[in-house]
C-alpha cells in the first residue's frame, strides 16, 4: 500500500502539467460541459493537440495509435484535466466505447479503418442503443436490420444519442431476426452517419440546451463489412461496450466532483454559509475524498490482478447522486440569487445550469435503480429480480 | 500508486479472522502471543516493527469479532504517550492501558494501567479507585476513576493531537469491521429466507437498501484505509483524513447495522441474534470522543477558513505536501 505517486507517475503527471498548462486555450478554460462539448472548432484542435502530444487513448494498445499506458496514467490524466478544467477530448464515444469495442471483436480490416481516426478527433462517434421502448431495457430493441444484396437496410429509432449530430459513425445494435425476442437475434453494426436515410434531430432538455438526438433510421443501407461481432451475437458486442462505459468512467466522474466541490467551497467563501450548509459542505468533501479511495482500491486491484475490484462499480451511482446534492446546496447558498438564470445570475449561471443539468446524471448511462440492481445481483450475489 | 493490502498484511487478516473465530474471548497475553501486541511497536522497543495499517487490520477484524478487551485503548490510545520501557512490556503482553482523556474511561475493567492528562502532559494515575460503569454495548464498558496519586510523567500534552488522530482512525477502520458482518449478515439472510414463495432478497425494496449499505460501507472503508495509511506515513493529511474517515464510516456503520436489523425482520430485533450487540458497537463507537458534527465543523473550517485541502499532489516526487488548511483548529478527542 503506497498512495503516492511513483516517481514514473509522478514524472508523468509533471510534464502533463506542463504540457495543459502551456497549450490550452484560455477560452476553453472551465468548461462547464454539457452542450458546449460540441461547440466550435477549438475544440477539435484541443483534441488534435492531445492526440498528437500522445494524450488520447492513453490505455489503448500502441498498435492502434495508443499509448500503451497503464490505467494509473489514464486516472492521472483525467485528475490533472479536471485540475485545469479542461474539456474532454471531443472523441469521448469513440476512445471509452466504440474503439474498445472494435479492437474485441472488430476485424483487422475495421481495425485499420476506424480506430486511427478516433483518436486523431478526424471522425466523432456517437451510440445507438435506446430506442423509445427499449431504456433500461435495452434487449428489447426493435430496430431492424434486414440483410439484402450484400447489405443490412437498417429501419427504426434510436434515442438519447449524445453526439449523433455531429457525429460520422454510429454503434447501432439492431434486430436482424424478426421472429427473436429479447437478447438472440441482435447484431451490432457501424453505421456512416452521413448515409442516406439517417435524419437526426435534437431533443430539448430541461436546462434549455440539446446534448442527446433523436436518430430515425428510413431503409439505411450498411454494407455487410460493417457487421461488428457475427449476426445474431449483437448482445455480446453491446456488454462489451457498456462494460468500457461503465469500467473506465469513475475517475473522470471523480476528477469533475472534485471540480464542483472545489467550486462549492469557493462558493461558500465568497457568499457565506451558515452551520447547518457548512456541516453539509463538509459531508460532501468527505464523500468526494471516499469516491477517489474507493476508485483507487478498484484501479489497484484492476494492475495487479487484471480484474477491477467490485467497490468500482458503485462510483457511476455514488457521483451522480452527489452532483445532484452539491449543485443544489449550491443553490441553496445562492439564496434568492438562485431563482437567476445565465447573465443575469452570479458566475453567469453556473450553477442554475449544472443544478438542471445533474438531474440527468442518475438517469444517463445507466439509471441508478438499474445500478443497485447490478450491486445487489453481482457483487452481492442477491438472487436476481428478473 | 497501489491500495492493496501486502500478501503479508492479508496473511495477517486470515490469522486474526481464523483466531478470532476459534477464541471469541482472547486475553491481552493471547494476542501477545500472536505478536499483535507489538504489531506497530518500533523493534528497538521489543516490538514487530511493522505499522498502523497492520494495525488497522487488526482494529477490524477485532472489531468484526465484538472482541472485549484492552486493545483499542491501548495502542489507540495510551500507546503515543508511552516510553519505550512501556511500550516493550506492551509489545510483550505484560501491561495494557488505558487513557482517561475525559470522565468516561474505556476498558476500565480490562486494562492493567491508567494514564490521565494533567496540565501540560499525560501520567500515570496510580492506586485510584475504577468503578466500571454498565453500558449499552457490554463488550467495550467504560468507567471513572477516583482518586490515586500522579505517577510517573509519561509524555507532553502536544502528543494528544497524535492521539486524536489514532483514536478517530482505529475507530473508522473497526466501525468497517462491525458494518462487514452485519451486511454479511444480512444479505445471507435475504438469499436464503422465503416469503411470498421468493427469497426476499430478489424484492428490490429489500435488495436496494442492502446495495446502499454496500456502497456506504466501501466508501467508508475507502477513507479508512486511506486514514490509517496516512497515519502510518506520518503524512500532514492525516488528521483530516482521519476526522473525515471517523465522520462517514461511524454513519455507515450505525445505518448499516440497522438496515440489516430491518431486512432481519423480527429475528433481528431478538436478543439471540448478534446482530443488537454489532449495533450497539457501533453506537458506541459514535458516541466516543468528538461527535460526527464536530469532525465535519472543523472539516468545514479548513476548508473555508484554511487554504487548499484537496487532493492533486504538488509536483513534488517524494511524500509530504504542507497544507496551510491543515494547520491546527479545534482539537478533538
Amino acid at each position: 500500500m503506497d498512495l503516492r505517486d511513483t516517481p514514473e507517475e509522478a514524472a508523468f503527471r509533471a510534464e502533463l502539467r506542463a504540457w495543459i498548462e502551456t497549450n490550452l486555450p484560455d477560452e476553453l478554460r472551465g468548461h462547464r460541459g454539457g452542450a458546449m462539448r460540441f461547440e466550435g472548432p477549438e475544440l477539435r484542435a484541443w483534441s488534435k493537440a492531445l492526440y498528437e502530444a500522445g494524450y488520447a487513448g492513453l490505455t489503448w494498445p500502441k498498435e492502434y495509435g495508443g499509448g500503451g499506458a497503464p490505467y494509473t496514467h489514464q486516472a492521472i490524466f483525467l485528475e490533472e484535466m479536471a485540475r485545469a478544467e479542461a474539456p474532454p477530448h471531443i472523441g469521448v464515444i469513440g476512445i471509452g466505447m466504440a474503439g474498445p469495442t472494435i479492437m474485441a471483436h472488430g476485424t483487422e480490416e475495421q481495425k485499420a479503418r476506424y480506430l486511427a481516426p478516433i483518436l486523431s478527433a478526424d471522425e466523432i462517434w456517437c451510440q445507438g442503443f435506446s430506442e423509445p421502448g427499449a431504456g433500461s431495457d435495452l434487449a428489447g430493441v426493435r430496430t431492424s436490420a434486414r440483410l439484402e444484396d450484400g447489405h443490412f437496410v437498417v429501419d427504426g429509432q434510436k434515442v438519447w444519442s449524445s453526439f449523433a449530430h455531429i457525429a460520422d459513425f454510429c454503434i447501432l445494435l439492431t434486430r436482424s431476426d424478426p421472429e427473436s425476442t429479447r437478447h438472440a437475434g441482435l447484431t451490432y453494426l457501424i453505421v456512416d452517419m452521413h448515409s442516406p436515410g439517417v435524419e437526426v434531430r435534437p431533443l430539448r432538455q430541461m436546462t434549455g440546451e440539446s446534448e442527446f438526438n433523436e436518430i430515425f433510421f428510413n431503409s439505411v443501407r450498411v454494407p455487410v463489412e460493417n457487421l461488428l461481432g457475427e449476426v445474431g451475437g449483437g448482445w455480446q458486442v453491446a456488454m462489451t461496450t457498456l462494460l468500457h462505459e461503465r469500467g473506465t468512467l469513475g475517475f473522470a466522474l471523480q476528477a469533475a466532483l472534485e471540480v464542483q466541490v472545489r467550486k462549492l467551497v469557493a462558493l461558500a467563501r465568497d457568499r457565506g454559509a451558515d452551520p447547518l450548509q457548512r456541516d453539509r459542505i463538509a459531508r460532501e468533501w468527505i464523500e468526494m475524498q471516499a469516491l477517489r479511495y474507493t476508485n483507487y482500491r478498484s484501479l489497484s486491484q484492476l494492475m495487479k490482478t487484471g480484474l477491477p475490484g467490485p467497490e468500482g462499480s458503485i462510483s457511476k451511482l455514488v457521483w451522480s447522486e452527489a452532483n445532484q446534492r452539491v449543485t443544489k446546496l449550491a443553490l441553496e447558498i445562492l439564496g434568492p440569487d438562485a431563482a437567476l438564470a445565465e447573465e443575469n445570475a452570479p458566475y453567469g449561471g453556473y450553477w442554475q445550469y449544472q443544478q438542471l443539468r445533474s438531474r440527468g446524471n442518475t438517469i444517463e448511462a445507466g439509471t441508478s435503480e438499474v445500478l443497485r440492481n447490478i450491486i445487489a445481483e453481482r457483487v452481492l450475489g442477491l438472487p436476481k429480480s428478473r | 500508486m497501489d491500495f492493496t493490502f501486502t500478501p503479508e498484511q492479508d496473511a495477517l487478516r486470515k490469522q486474526a479472522r481464523d483466531f478470532l473465530e476459534a477464541n471469541p474471548e482472547p486475553s491481552f497475553a493471547e494476542l501477545a502471543e500472536l505478536g499483535w501486541t507489538g504489531v506497530s511497536i518500533a523493534e528497538e522497543a521489543g516490538g514487530v516493527g511493522a505499522g498502523f495499517v497492520e494495525e488497522a487490520v487488526l482494529y477490524e477484524e477485532l472489531g468484526r469479532a465484538l472482541y472485549h478487551g484492552p486493545f483499542f485503548s491501548t495502542f489507540a490510545l495510551a500507546l503515543p504517550a508511552l516510553p519505550d520501557d512501556l511500550r516493550a512490556e506492551v509489545a510483550a503482553g505484560t501491561t495494557s492501558w488505558t487513557l482517561a482523556l475525559g470522565p468516561l474511561v474505556p476498558d476500565l475493567d480490562t486494562a492493567d494501567r491508567i494514564a490521565t492528562v494533567g496540565g501540560d502532559g499525560i501520567y500515570e494515575l496510580e492506586g485510584a479507585e475504577r468503578e466500571v460503569l454498565t453500558t449499552t454495548d457490554e463488550t467495550r464498558p467504560l468507567g471513572v476513576v477516583r482518586g490515586g496519586t500522579v505517577g510517573r510523567r509519561l509524555a507532553d500534552s502536544t502528543v494528544l493531537e497524535e492521539i486524536a488522530t489514532r483514536s478517530n482512525a482505529a475507530l473508522a477502520v473497526e466501525a468497517c469491521g462491525v458494518a462487514r458482518r452485519a451486511l454479511e449478515l444480512a444479505i445471507e439472510y435475504a438469499a436464503s429466507r422465503e416469503q411470498f414463495g421468493k427469497k426476499i432478497g430478489v424484492y428490490q425494496a429489500v435488495a436496494h437498501p442492502l446495495a446502499d449499505a454496500y456502497t456506504q460501507l466501501e466508501l467508508a472503508r475507502s477513507l479508512a484505509l486511506w486514514a490509517a495509511w496516512c497515519v502510518a506515513e506520518g503524512d500532514e493529511r492525516a488528521r483530516i483524513a482521519a476526522a473525515a474517515a471517523r465522520a462517514h464510516a461511524t454513519e455507515a456503520a450505525v445505518r448499516v447495522c440497522e438496515t440489516s436489523i430491518q431486512v432481519h425482520g423480527g429475528i433481528g430485533f431478538t436478543w439471540e441474534h448478534v446482530l443488537h450487540r454489532l449495533y450497539k458497537r457501533a453506537l458506541w463507537i459514535q458516541s466516543f470522543g468528538p461527535s460526527t458534527t464536530r469532525l465535519r465543523a472543523e472539516i468545514a473550517a479548513a476548508l473555508l477558513e484554511g487554504g487548499q485541502v484537496f487532493h492533486v499532489p504538488d509536483l513534488r516526487p517524494e511524500h509530504g505536501r504542507p497544507d496551510p488548511a491543515l494547520a491546527p483548529t479545534t482539537q478533538g478527542g
